[in-house]
């Protein structure tokens, strides 16, 4: 094996022809398959030293999958690997690290009770003797996060730091041996925006000491300004490379889509005008939401944005009685709701569908017709005993009103694709026949051509005077559904964007930006980082 | 209602058979069949009812339990329950029986519904409202009825008056067309709870929060509610148990129903039930139950294994079953 990682000194040169450098990682026709389902398929693609090559493809593209399959996470069905020109097959992550290649994760993977020398080197301390050498391992670790340009101090306890220097840590426990290749899962996610332009000038650094790196984002303007190539993977095969220099963004989405991005999303419509249908006054919900107020008309979808973790999904779970919750006022058409249960709000008219639609929306081993009922039971069957001639009906109805793709109808809702479980989930609330739906991430990780037919359907429901609120981390899909848009940080509704200030940019920026957070490492009293921001906030 | 072009198959078609759904009944006969290669005197009429109706005990509890366990819980205090409900019917009978003469057994009866029925709700509430690991909570009420019979009994036991011996004996001795009465009352418990759980809205969503008490929770089902209810049901099928099993020994003591819990769960889990919930089998079930006490009654015909090892035998059962779960899946 090609151990003792020696760094390649190949200058920082953007893609350089192929054919003169040897590549420091290549996936020769890769794929994986679980059982009969194919994730990914015949992807071939180089990363030289040197060079970023950013890999980019909507929600189940394949792209976390490639990234497990390059770094020893996950054994490989078909197709090679080759290390700096050497065929290699990891036996796992550890045999990966060993030879010179590493992920960071997306996740931060830390013992929050540890410092962060003694994170950095979990598992390989260094010793002197018996005894673990503190000294060696903190010099090291302040050398290594100075080199990265983290604030923190190796003596730090990890779990006291903020989410940005989390990050940077892990980073650092990952550079903390040369690497030949390094491949970064989304790192950006959880961080604002000046933290986001330290990151990028981190990976700058390594790919001028030669390190070859993969990089994996959702945000097209970091990849834009960081990239030196471009790999798109659609439906888990590689639909190209290209040289970033004659990419834009928009070119990007459309090759990730693989469709022309204006034909995705129904056209506007005019603006609502009517009294509003749910009206929510200063909803707190615990760990989660703090004094929210909004309000939403018939006619209208009512976006909600925001970075994960920002309290959108905990607000309206707490809405819904399913976390512990207070609010000032909440009015639905104008009465005063009091029973804030999933099944009062259902009588009054509201529904929410879950983002976790295998955890919580649907029992995957049970029947399509057990789940389209199971929450619209009471209305199905007046009497105790089930009608199930009724709930065939039911089922044959709504199998062709929202065209859910279906081999038989004795299947259970596991065996259906995640675009079509999303259909029957959407199916199941909507047989209670609401006049207000909450939908969160409605089309996370399924296809194009189901997410169009949703979003066709979330239009005929606002044309028929539903009003509907989209909580959504897909920014395209925010700003293109749409009427109006309030934007979460911190628990708290910081933005409220109408008309032409819709966009990805001024969602995001509103998402990520502000005094409140900044890259600085935590200072005594910097607890809350929103104290002070509730003035942005323009009620609607 | 536009139509699609997809094409979908009728849902009247036949479902595809499965091999786990048909298990239970399969393995009966197997070792009903074992019992007819290896002894003569298994198949006889006399036998036969002998041992179909000393199962009915073990499945009437069983349909409880299965209730309590596709639900997502799982109920350990039913065999010391079963002893507690029963000393309190027999105190309940002897002390009614002076004023109300034979009719002191249908009081006594009404009052061992009533109690098995409050017990099965302390299961659920401790479980519901205190949120405790139904095993760590219904290991508590174990110990608690089962301490309160001893403590009844005063150690020995509780018999029946002299007096009721012979009105109540037909309850287990009796029969209805050939049938004996303990088996009907099977039957009756058996479909009245297929019904209950296949048919009711209840049984739904009673399977939904043990397949998936989250997915339950966000469709408006008040998990709290319909698991406590099963517990419920439990108690009440303990006391329909109980009823019948007074007449065949007559009396109360603080061995009634030791590890009969082991029993029930091993019906119900050899029937096809999932133990961690949203699978239901009432009838597997009771092919379960039929299973285990077929076994017992050829390790006690034949000479070949030592009937003390009948414990044995059951535990390598529920194992093997488990294991075919597994495999035929």
């Amino acid at each position: 094996m090609t151990m003792a990682a020696i760094l390649p000194s190949a200058p920082a040169q953007p893609a350089a022809p192929a054919a003169l450098v040897v590549p420091a990682l290549q996936a020769e026709a890769l794929g994986k398959t679980y059982g009969a389902i194919t994730v990914l398929s015949d992807v071939t693609l180089d990363i030289l030293p040197g060079e970023v090559h950013a890999i980019i493809g909507e929600n189940g593209a394949g792209k976390s999958t490639l990234m497990k399959l390059l770094s020893g996470y996950v054994a490989p069905t078909e197709g090679q690997i080759a290390l700096a020109g050497q065929q290699v097959a990891f036996a796992d992550a550890v045999a990966a690290e060993a030879a010179g290649v590493v992920l960071v994760h997306q996740e931060i993977l830390l013992a929050p009770d540890l410092t962060v020398a003694e994170n950095l080197f979990l598992g390989r301390e260094l010793t002197r003797g018996p005894m673990v050498d503190d000294r060696a391992m903190n010099r090291r670790t302040a050398e290594v996060l100075a080199s990265i340009g983290a604030h923190c101090h190796p003596r730090d306890r990890v779990g006291g730091l903020p989410l940005a220097q989390r990050q940077l840590v892990q980073i650092a426990r990952a550079l903390l041996e040369p690497r030949r290749v390094v491949i970064f899962d989304e790192p950006t996610a959880v961080l604002a925006n000046d933290e986001v332009a330290a990151l990028l000038n981190v990976v700058r650094g390594l790919r001028s000491q030669g390190v070859a790196v993969l990089y994996i984002s959702h945000r097209l303007d970091e990849v834009e300004a960081l990239a030196d190539r471009i790999t798109v993977l659609r439906d888990g095969r590689k639909i190209g490379t290209w040289p970033a220099a004659g990419l834009s963004q928009r070119r990007m989405a459309e090759l990730m889509v693989g469709r022309e991005l204006d034909m995705l999303y129904p056209h506007k419509r005019p603006p609502a005008t009517a009294e509003p249908l749910l009206q929510i006054e200063g909803l707190s919900v615990d760990h989660g939401a703090v004094e929210a107020s909004l309000s939403v008309r018939p006619g209208e979808v009512l976006g909600i944005g925001g970075m994960i973790g920002s309290g959108r999904t905990e607000l309206f779970e707490g809405l819904m009685g399913l976390r512990p919750s207070h609010a000032a006022r909440i009015a639905l058409a104008g009465k005063p709701v009091s029973d804030r249960t999933v099944r009062g709000w259902q009588a009054a008219g509201l529904v929410y569908l879950t983002e976790d639609r295998k955890g919580k929306g649907l029992l995957l081993d049970e029947s399509l017709a057990t789940n389209l009922t199971l929450q619209a039971l009471d209305s199905l069957h007046p009497g105790p005993a089930l009608d199930r001639r009724g709930e065939l009906r039911a089922l044959e109805q709504a199998v062709a009103e929202y065209d859910i793709r279906v081999r038989a109808l004795d299947l259970n809702a596991g065996q259906l694709s995640g675009g079509n479980q999303q259909k029957l989930l959407l199916a199941k609330v909507m047989l209670t026949d609401p006049s207000v739906v909450i939908i969160d991430e409605p089309t996370r990780g399924i296809d194009i051509g189901n997410k169009s037919q949703i979003y066709d359907f979330i239009d005929r429901l606002v044309r028929a005077g539903k009003a509907v609120i989209v909580i959504s981390s897909e920014l395209p899909e925010l700003v293109g559904l749409s009427d109006r848009v309030l934007v979460m940080r911190g628990g708290r509704i910081t933005a409220e964007l109408t008309g032409d200030e819709i966009s990805e940019h001024s969602v995001v920026y509103a998402a990520t930006s502000g005094e409140g957070q900044s890259a600085a490492p935590a200072e005594e009293g910097g607890g809350d980082p929103d104290d002070k921001h509730h003035h942005q906030h323009r009620p609607g | 209602m536009t139509s699609t072009t997809t094409n979908i198959a009728r849902a009247e078609a036949p479902r595809r058979f499965r091999w786990a759904d048909a298990g239970p009944f399969l393995a009966l006969a197997l070792v009903v069949l074992i019992g007819v290669v290896m002894n003569s005197s298994f198949m006889t009429g006399t036998n036969i009812a002998n041992v179909v109706t000393r199962s009915a005990f073990i499945a009437i509890i069983a349909v409880g339990a299965t209730f309590v366990i596709s639900s997502g819980c799982l109920d350990l205090s039913v065999g010391s329950m079963m002893a507690f409900v029963t000393g309190i019917m027999i105190l309940t009978m002897n002390r009614l029986e002076p004023s109300l003469g034979a009719n002191a057994i249908f009081a006594g009866a009404l009052v061992g519904l009533v109690v098995g029925a409050l017990c099965g709700l302390a299961n659920g509430l401790i479980v519901t409202l205190g949120k405790i690991e139904p095993f760590i909570a219904t290991l508590g009420t174990m110990g608690i009825f089962r301490a309160l019979i001893t403590w009844m009994s005063d150690g020995g036991s509780i018999p029946i008056d002299r007096a009721l011996r012979d009105p109540y004996r037909p309850v287990y001795f009796g029969n209805v067309l050939g049938v004996p009465l303990p088996v009907v009352i099977t039957l009756i418990v058996v479909l009245a709870g297929a019904f209950l759980l296949y048919r009711t809205k209840y049984g739904r969503r009673c399977m939904a929060a043990g397949s998936n008490s989250e997915v339950a929770r966000f469709s408006g089902v008040s998990v709290a509610r319909v698991r406590t209810l099963a517990f419920v049901i439990q108690g009440l099928c303990v006391a329909i148990a109980a009823i019948c099993y007074i007449p065949r020994l007559g009396a109360a003591t603080p061995t009634t129903g030791q590890l009969w819990e082991l029993q029930v769960i091993t019906a119900v889990v050899i029937g096809g039930t999932l133990l961690r919930g949203g699978k239901a089998r009432i009838w597997g079930t009771v092919a379960g139950a039929l299973i285990l006490e077929v076994i017992a009654n050829l390790m006690v015909l034949s000479n070949m294994v030592s009937e003390y090892l009948v414990a044995a035998v059951q535990g390598v059962i529920i194992i093997l079953a488990m294991l075919a779960h597994r495999f035929i899946r």
